[in-house]
């Protein structure tokens, strides 16, 4: 008896895990496709301003996304196209947001990965690195006031990002209140150009952890799998009470900074290594060799992918970008109290 | 009984926590200490769990409020100094001021900076920041400058559905005394006029004001009627009623205990020249602090700041007494 509910259990949890994982394979491959599309527009001159793509880190995002639920609080920056669609960001609030329309979530006053829903959890990122985290720990800590238990933030930084006082000031305020907050590190070897012994000399980010008296897990960034289990356990130990998680994975960027970046700078021995490999490609053969799906399977997510992207993108472009001769001028929520009340661009 | 402007902003913020369960008080020994100056004695044991010490992390003090105020609370923040809001400069100027106009979604923060000098303070304890943050779009910035201002735009502070910076004077902490409470008050964006007068008008904010009385009465003794406009918030600045004044005296004299480059006394002197030239009988004029730190020693103090006496002194040159 307790063999048979044994098995059984082992059947469902590899189901489980095998449904969870075609998900987030399915979901990363969106967000490539999302990606490839916003940087062929920008080589099209169709795009204003930057272009930040998540090629590379994928795996790592879109386990971020994936772990988190209704009611919880994701902090995504600028690789994390994949992470975003697993939260549930619907696709034309990426398009709407690099195209300019008016009618996306940022009414074209702000742009590219620069976005967010924050009344519904999906807070919208400065470009400041590590200012995101504090601002989690506020609403974990709002929860906690109004009395809502078993909500989970989750904050995804760079290494770059690790070497600013925002950072450490948060992470300390996380562990001092025992907020649940996850912050995901993903290590990509350069921060813009600057490699990673430029930008810290401990061992290991996940040394520092230990500083702060809160957990951390490493992970091998390329690997679903891994990416799953690790950031899910995190998940799932910050919503059972456990404070504070760190995970920090190793992967590298497949792409530039942004796409005006060429990325001359990061060395073709670590492109050749294992951390070099396309997470994307490894989740394929990962399904492949599993049974978990086929070629022609693959090929058919694929072509769907690219028709909600070219559906979502013909769609925008035909949506009106901001008039400002419509805009308000105004800064504040109080109108009333705004100095350029009724001031219009034409004065 | 007599209230003092400390106890006009502690019984805000105790009033503010009392009538709305979304407000909550985080800063630096705020919680059963009471505060650095007080100003949340009591606090934490009449309102529990709602007054919360954070870490010396300033940065990470206002990134929490942005947070939970995205969550619908109403944050107030206690740095313990004014001069120690610039390491969380960033998110208030960055992140608060921006937030509303980018997404839609209030950020309803109120930022208490004990402002200005007092004797002995020196550079890092007696600094004057209204002029930064005023500079930025999306933050409303108030300048009580008396009891019943501390208290009324305190907790018209933590209505407001923007991030407030609050500028409250050191120096009246405890020299500044009210017989009671107010049970009304004027609205932030309308200047007060202190004293009436038809000679000169004299533009002050925060403890200023005060200087600014004791000139006016002074000089009224030379048979001068300086009329004082109290301005109570520099952003939104009043320019109607600096305006009018200026329209019954036809000079301006703009003093501010902040340094002189750019600012709230530019500002205005830059509104009322641009906007109403033709009032004025005399070039317009402005009194600050000297462009240095702000020194330790009492007898540097005294000078480097405008008081009474060099107010009087700048104000007699305008009117040619």
């Amino acid at each position: 008896m307790v063999n048979t509910l044994f098995n059984h259990n082992a059947v469902d949890e590899v189901s489980s895990f095998r449904d969870t994982y075609v998900k987030a394979y399915r979901l990363m491959l969106m967000a490539r496709i999302l990606d490839d599309k916003f940087a062929s527009l920008y080589r099209m001159g169709k795009i204003h301003g930057g272009v930040f793509l998540g090629r590379g880190q994928e795996a790592l995002s879109v386990s971020v996304g994936i772990a988190l639920r209704k009611g919880d609080i994701f902090a995504p920056l600028i690789r994390d196209g994949a992470g975003r669609l697993a939260f549930g960001e619907p696709i034309l609030d990426a398009v709407r947001t690099y195209l300019g329309s008016l009618l996306g979530p940022m009414r074209a006053r702000d742009g590219n990965i620069h976005r967010g829903r924050p009344k519904e959890g999906l807070l919208a990122m400065i470009s400041h690195l590590g200012a995101m985290i504090s601002v989690v720990n506020g609403a974990l800590l709002a929860h906690r006031l109004k009395g809502i238990s078993g909500t989970v933030g989750a904050a995804c930084i760079g290494d770059g990002a690790t070497s600013t006082g925002a950072v450490h000031e948060a992470l300390n305020q996380a562990a001092v209140e025992k907020l649940p907050l996850v912050l995901i590190i993903a290590d990509n070897h350069y921060a813009y150009s600057t490699p990673t012994e430029r930008q810290f000399a401990c061992r290991s980010l996940l040394d520092r952890a230990v500083g702060y008296g809160i957990e951390g897990q490493s992970v091998d960034g390329t690997e679903l799998s891994a990416c799953l289990k690790v950031v899910g356990e995190a998940v799932s130990r910050a919503r059972a009470g456990g404070g504070p998680q760190m995970v920090v994975a190793r992967l590298l960027r497949l792409c530039g900074h942004g796409e005006h970046d060429d990325a001359s700078y990061i060395d073709p021995k670590l492109k050749q290594s294992s951390v070099g490999r396309d997470c994307l490609k490894v989740a394929e053969e990962h399904l492949l060799h599993e049974n978990w799906s086929d070629t022609p399977t693959l090929a058919a997510w694929r072509s769907e992918a690219v028709q909600t992207v070219e559906e979502a993108v013909a769609k925008v472009q035909r949506e009106p970008g901001p008039d400002p001769y419509k805009e308000d001028w105004c800064a504040l929520a109080s109108k009333h109290l705004s100095e350029g009340h009724g001031q219009r661009c034409i004065e | 009984m007599s209230i003092t402007y400390l106890d006009a902003i502690r019984e805000a913020q105790a009033r503010a926590l009392a009538e709305d369960p979304r407000v909550f008080i985080y800063g630096q020994d705020v919680g059963a200490f009471g505060g650095a100056f007080k100003a949340t004695k009591n606090l934490a044991q009449r309102f529990p769990g709602r007054v919360i010490d954070s870490p010396i992390s300033e940065d990470a003090m206002l990134g929490l409020a942005i947070g939970a105020a995205i969550q619908g609370m109403r944050p107030i923040i206690e740095m313990q100094f004014a001069d120690f809001s610039t390491p969380a400069f960033n998110q208030i100027v960055n992140h608060a001021a921006t937030l509303h106009w980018r997404t839609g979604v209030p950020c309803p923060i109120t930022v208490r900076l004990p402002s200005g000098g007092t004797s002995g303070s020196g550079p890092f304890h007696s600094q004057s920041m209204e002029a930064i943050y005023a500079h930025y779009p999306g933050l409303i910035v108030m300048t009580p400058a008396t009891v019943e201002d501390a208290y009324s735009m305190l907790l018209e502070a933590v209505a407001i559905d923007d991030p407030v910076i609050f500028c409250e004077h050191k120096y009246l902490y405890y020299h500044l005394k009210a017989e009671q409470l107010p049970a009304e008050a004027m609205p932030t964006g309308k200047a007060r006029i202190a004293r009436p007068g038809r000679d000169m008008t004299l533009v002050a904010y925060s403890a200023m004001v005060h200087e600014a009385l004791a000139v006016a009465e002074e000089l009224a003794l030379d048979g001068a009627e300086l009329e004082v406009v109290d301005l109570r918030s520099v952003k939104p600045l009043d320019t109607d009623t600096v305006m009018a004044s200026v329209a019954r005296t036809g000079r301006l004299l703009c003093v501010g205990e902040a340094w002189p480059w750019g600012g709230v006394t530019a500002e205005v002197i830059a509104r009322v020249a641009s906007e109403g030239f033709d009032l004025l009988d005399a070039p317009p004029q402005r009194l600050n602090a000297k462009d240095t730190p702000v020194p330790y020693h009492p007898n540097l103090w005294a000078v480097h700041r405008p008081t009474a006496r060099s107010i009087a002194a700048a104000a007699r040159r305008l009117l040619q007494l």
